[in-house]
């Protein structure tokens, strides 16, 4: 036996590599529990209660985007909001020619992730800062251009048609099933991909992109595929948006609001995790309802936390549960752990992980 | 003669522009900080010099002398703290945390002083009035004094840059910031210098603009910011007349979008700075090489 072969053949008796240190078919089991449950809210709770999380869908689907792009392919973004825009409006207009607004939501989806290459290829050059800025111009540019059509509602917005055919109380539960699916989608998606073979592309470009590059990742590509994946998923927010609302105004559906709070929310939760967003929607969920009445007020204090977890807890709410509890619900990465007896017994935490966290 | 008119008045927006602009560039090109809350505070400074004129009844004119000297100190707090300490941890959480600056100065204002828009009132005739190039051009001596002041701000930085003590440091440790530390410089105080000079080009900003036209919480980014932007990237970056030239570009295109329909204006300007981006990257490439 050669030196090399017998290296690798005993590290491969002291190591094992698993994704998670836990066995994972709990975590699996526990969500699709609590999916089924939240599919069955509109026959437990009142309608008030899922119009609420509706908007809880909506902030978890984009904010778990908007975690893709910054947390994981170092994109800040602060023109999402564009594609929050164009998935309303591709609802919109579906629905003033026939198409019933939930038939149109999954093309909507579709729409805005042909949209987002076109966006990609005048953005793509630029970096940090500047991609920042460019996005948002380019948000303001597509909503001055939508504008000027006076068939879909012009500066002021229309109506969403389509819809009357509907009792309050079956729109009402098909709005917040829609939601569950958009988000359940989402939040699949993203963990598969970053399961797969772009997860570890992404987690070298962070570490390295010159080594990356050079190692032949396609960084060029992940970052395009990230970017089409983050439109799609804020495209379909954007149309859930539009049905939740009846109505398409362009001031309000491109609103850099929406990119505030999808910012914010990862930003509290914990960006670079998937469960992070999670957790941060919980927080933007509780301080919009208790500070409601007082208008901005609920945005100025998220701003204002999402500026000092962002200076004194990089790893978010999320991070500090991980800390202590060394817990990963989605675990995307991999861990490397000794089992033969000249090694410490236990997983090495630290050194040998592989796992895509902390954002830059 | 209107499209000879839609041209001079576009240039002499463009020194408004280019007002806006410069801190913004400043900022980027000594600490490679994009400042996204720089509309924001511009549109403070011109809030705090309504406030500052309602209270002590003082000449508008004065209140420059106020105001410019309390955003520079403010500019050199908020990058010794916030700016700084974000700094220390990465690039993205400047952009993080600017944002973040941004949406809360905004929302604030609009919680505070509602989304009313305020005007900065001078009642000069220096300031109201015009005069007239021919029979259909009429020229605001605002905007002529606004231009002025561009061309003096930008003639100002560049001596100060070049000649004076901290100017050199600046360019020092913008060029190697660890041979510049090496060499004695407490890089720190010296971005916090180059802070309080951007921001002291935002007060300018921001009171030039609400004495122009009016000033609202929404003005910051939608107005101030994107057109600060467009300005940079049309001009080309790390180049003080270059910003210049951006500004006044954009100004020009809005005003021949305007001449086109009145709704065109900020479309046109976008659309140049989109065609800009796509057919002469240059600049923005030269810099990712540095960066």
């Amino acid at each position: 036996m050669s030196l090399a072969a017998e290296t690798t053949a005993r590290s491969a008796q002291k190591f094992r590599v698993t994704r998670s240190r836990r066995n994972v078919a709990w975590t699996g089991a526990g969500t699709l529990i609590v999916v089924v449950v939240l599919a069955l809210f509109p026959y437990i709770v009142y309608s008030g209660t899922t119009t609420i999380m509706v908007q809880a869908f909506i902030v978890l689907t984009m904010a778990s985007m908007w975690n893709l792009l910054a947390g994981y392919a170092g994109l800040v973004s602060v023109g999402q909001q564009v594609f929050v825009g164009l998935g309303a409006y591709f609802v919109l207009i579906l629905a003033i020619h026939g198409t019933s607004p939930f038939a149109a939501l999954p093309v909507a989806v579709i729409g805005c992730g042909v949209a987002a290459l076109p966006l990609w290829w005048l953005v793509s050059r630029l970096r940090t800062g500047y991609f920042a800025i460019a996005t948002w111009v380019l948000a303001a540019t597509v909503m001055l251009i939508i504008e000027k059509f006076s068939s879909i509602g012009g500066g002021t917005g229309m109506p969403l048609p389509g819809l009357s055919g509907f009792s309050p109380a079956l729109l009402t539960a098909y709005t917040y099933w829609a939601g569950l699916a958009v988000t359940v989608v989402a939040l699949a998606t993203i963990y598969l991909l970053l399961r797969g073979r772009l997860g570890l592309v992404l987690t070298a470009i962070r570490d390295d992109e010159v080594a990356a590059r050079s190692s032949g990742a396609r960084v060029g590509l992940a970052r395009l595929l990230v970017f089409v994946v983050a439109g799609a998923g804020c495209g379909a927010a954007g149309a859930v948006l539009a049905i939740s609302q009846l109505q398409v105004q362009p001031g309000a559906v491109f609103s850099v609001q929406w990119t505030a709070e999808m910012a914010f929310a990862t930003i509290i939760g914990g960006l670079g995790t998937i469960e992070g967003p999670i957790l941060g929607t919980v927080v933007y969920l509780v301080l919009q309802q208790t500070l409601a009445t007082y208008n901005a007020w609920y945005l100025i204090i998220l701003g204002l936390v999402a500026i000092l977890v962002a200076l004194f807890a990089r790893r978010g709410l999320w991070g500090l549960v991980d800390e202590h509890l060394n817990v990963r619900l989605f675990p995307v990465g991999f861990w490397l752990r000794t089992t033969g007896t000249a090694g410490r017994s236990g997983a090495m935490k630290g050194t040998a992980k592989g796992d895509s966290e902390g954002g830059q | 003669m209107a499209w000879v008119n839609a041209i001079i008045q576009g240039v002499l927006t463009g020194g408004l522009y280019a007002l806006f602009a410069c801190g913004l560039s400043l900022m980027f090109g000594v600490m490679k900080v994009v400042n996204l809350a720089h509309g924001d505070l511009a549109v403070v400074a011109g809030y705090v010099a309504i406030g500052v004129i309602a209270v002590t009844h003082i000449p508008v004119l004065w209140s420059f002398l106020i105001v410019v000297p309390v955003m520079a100190l403010l500019g050199y707090v908020l990058q010794r703290t916030m700016i700084q300490s974000a700094l220390d941890r990465s690039v993205l959480t400047t952009l993080m945390v600017t944002f973040g600056l941004s949406v809360v100065i905004e929302n604030g204002l609009l919680q505070f002083f509602t989304a009313n828009s305020r005007a900065i009132g001078t009642g000069l005739p220096l300031v109201s009035g015009s005069f007239k190039l021919g029979s259909q051009i009429q020229i605001g001596y605002l905007l002529v004094v606004v231009f002025a002041v561009a061309v003096v701000v930008l003639l100002g930085l560049q001596y100060f840059l070049s000649t004076s003590k901290y100017g050199r440091l600046i360019r020092a440790v913008a060029d190697d910031r660890e041979a510049a530390q090496l060499a004695g410089a407490d890089y720190r105080h010296v971005f916090g210098i180059a802070a309080a000079l951007a921001f002291g080009t935002v007060a300018l900003a921001g009171i030039a603009y609400g004495m122009y036209s009016q000033l609202q919480p929404t003005t910051g980014t939608d107005t101030i910011l994107l057109f600060a932007f467009a300005a940079v990237v049309i001009g080309g970056l790390g180049s003080l007349w270059g910003t210049l030239l951006g500004g006044v570009v954009l100004g020009v295109a809005q005003q021949i979008g305007a001449q086109i329909n009145i709704s065109n204006e900020v479309l046109a300007g976008y659309i140049v700075f989109l065609a800009v981006l796509v057919l002469r990257p240059q600049g923005l490439i030269t810099r990712r090489a540095q960066s």
